[in-house]
């Protein structure tokens, strides 16, 4: 199996304090990979770092055959890694397809006056981004909202916008940063059949989760974090069994 | 009553050059929400450079086409030197631009003195129901038209509009979408100096420029452009005729000198009921 995405030992402090410290992991092609850890453990930091919006003080990232972790984030989307935050980030003062439009960004060729002037070349490349944009919806079940207002979804919906417009930009690495969190009961399951199907597809990914039953049906490996540090590594059920994580989660008298 | 005609049409054409200015600002604005205050002064070297290429021979058109060229590569330049470096805020940049502003003063008059300067442009006027109107006015109106026709486009209906519009929405994010938002900010700023460019170009012959009339400029692009919160071309288009008309009515009627005041109290007036509003960037920073 290849490996798409090689992080060596990675660090990164805030005022001296490290919040991902010596970090080193390899993430195998076509692979899902969770990565879960106690509150503060540096999950969402190393998201942060793979997708280039924060750069670290040490340690390099290779994706492929590339060295990526002096890249800027919009580099690294070229290069398609897409990330989809646990807050809603998204373009306000715009339709849900237009949102997921904008994914297409990275694999668009443009120019202004192309634009401004509606060429031919233009239409066709809009036509194809606005085709796939609604599938994208379609899948994230939210083909209804398309023309409706992105800041009047739901907190979930928000979410799931999210995803499509990831999907839009056709990554080959997605991170979700707790996809989860805050979604009721069905919007969860929606989720993970969702998951599934990427993952039946083949699309390599990475994804900060608290719910162990999601994590166990979801992820091929586990990494665990703790105050920055990789504590363990491995299918979920090693995980599950793993002296050290049971320590960390519930405190060093259990262990 | 054609005293009154006349004075509407001509107002409309000062208030259409405000509201190419303005466009400019609401560009840049949407895209880097940086207020762009060297936003006159692109209008001073587009219709100065105008000036110069014309009595240097070159043929009416070419000369104002490549002037609007160059305020181009000026607003590039700004933009360049106000968010070149990576992570400048905003109010950084604002406070950048206003000293690049000065900056222009001295070179200005360097360049082309201190003397106000003008061009035939569009030469002579028509008689409309009794109205002596240049010929230039409505050529400025028309080019007005079909800019902000095309901006609509632009902005509103393709995609590439949208990836500027992103920036401005959630630089963070768009980063994500493998957009560059230094890049397209600089692209805005480029647009912005062209836009600034026509509206000097094109109010030249109409009223003489010189090296400060970007204060007059600025003053009034920037409260049309408030009106509509720095992010809406239309709603900027209205208030700059607004303001067009009304600065052509107190010149027409009352004392020319009054018109900078005037556009100063309604700025002033415009700003404070845009600032018991919500604007974008309290939006923003509520989020």
């Amino acid at each position: 199996m290849t490996t798409l995405l090689e992080v060596g030992s990675v660090g990164r402090a805030f005022g001296g304090v490290y919040a991902v410290r010596d970090v080193a992991m390899a993430v195998a092609e076509g692979e899902t990979r969770a990565v879960i850890g106690p509150n503060g453990a540096g999950k969402s930091t190393l998201f942060n770092l793979i997708s280039g919006h924060l750069a670290p003080d040490h340690g390099t990232l290779r994706y492929g055959t590339r060295r990526i972790d002096r890249l800027p984030p919009h580099a690294r989307a070229r290069l398609g890694i897409a990330i989809v935050f646990q807050g809603a980030r998204l373009f306000h003062g715009m339709t849900a397809l237009e949102n997921v439009m904008v994914g297409a960004h990275a694999r668009t060729r443009h120019g202004f006056l192309s634009a401004t002037l509606r060429l031919p070349a233009h239409r066709r490349e809009e036509a194809e981004i606005r085709a796939d944009a609604l599938a994208a919806l379609d899948r994230v079940g939210l083909r209804d909202w398309a023309h409706r207002s992105a800041d009047v979804l739901p907190l979930g919906q928000q979410r799931s916008l999210q995803v499509a417009r990831a999907l839009c930009a056709r990554p080959r690495l997605l991170l979700l940063d707790e996809p989860a969190s805050g979604l009721r009961a069905g919007e969860r399951e929606a989720l993970a059949q969702l998951v599934e199907g990427l993952r039946a597809e083949g699309l390599t990914m990475m994804l900060v989760e608290h719910d162990v039953a999601f994590v166990a049906r979801l992820a091929d490996r586990v990494s665990v974090l703790d105050l920055g540090r990789l504590i363990a590594e491995g299918t979920p059920e090693q995980i599950r069994d793993d002296p050290a994580v049971i320590a960390a989660y519930l405190g060093e008298e259990a262990a | 009553m054609s005293a009154l005609l006349q004075y509407l049409v001509s107002g409309i054409a000062v208030g259409c050059g405000f509201a190419l200015l303005a466009s400019g600002l609401v560009t840049i604005h949407r895209v880097t929400r940086v207020v762009n205050f060297a936003q006159g002064m692109f209008a001073v070297v587009g219709g100065m450079t105008a000036g110069s290429l014309l009595s240097a021979g070159l043929p009416p058109g070419a000369a104002e086409a490549a002037a609007v060229a160059v305020a181009g590569g000026a607003g590039l330049a700004v933009g360049v030197v106000a968010t070149g470096r990576r992570g400048t805020s905003p109010q950084s940049a604002l406070i950048v631009t206003l000293g690049l502003g000065f900056l222009a003063y001295a070179a200005e008059i360097m360049i082309w003195g201190d003397n106000p300067r003008s061009y035939p442009g569009l030469g002579g006027a028509v008689t409309v129901f009794g109205a002596h109107v240049q010929k230039q006015s409505f050529l400025v109106i028309g080019v007005t038209a079909v800019v902000f026709a095309l901006l609509a486009v632009f902005f509103g209906r393709s995609y590439a509009g949208k990836a500027l519009s992103a920036c401005a929405s959630n630089p963070y994010a768009a980063r994500t979408m493998g957009i560059d938002p230094l890049r397209m900010g600089l692209v805005a700023f480029a647009l912005g100096g062209a836009l600034g460019g026509l509206a000097g170009v094109l109010l030249t012959p109409l009223q003489p420029i010189s090296y400060n009339s970007d204060v007059l400029l600025i003053t009034n692009g920037f409260a049309a452009a408030v009106l509509g919160g720095l992010n809406r071309p239309a709603v900027a288009l209205a208030g700059a005729l607004t303001l067009g008309v009304a600065e052509s009515l107190v010149a027409g009627y009352g004392e020319a000198s009054y018109q900078t005041v005037v556009a100063l109290a309604l700025m002033l007036a415009i700003m404070m009921v845009r600032a018991s509003r919500r604007t974008a960037l309290q939006e923003e920073a509520a989020r």
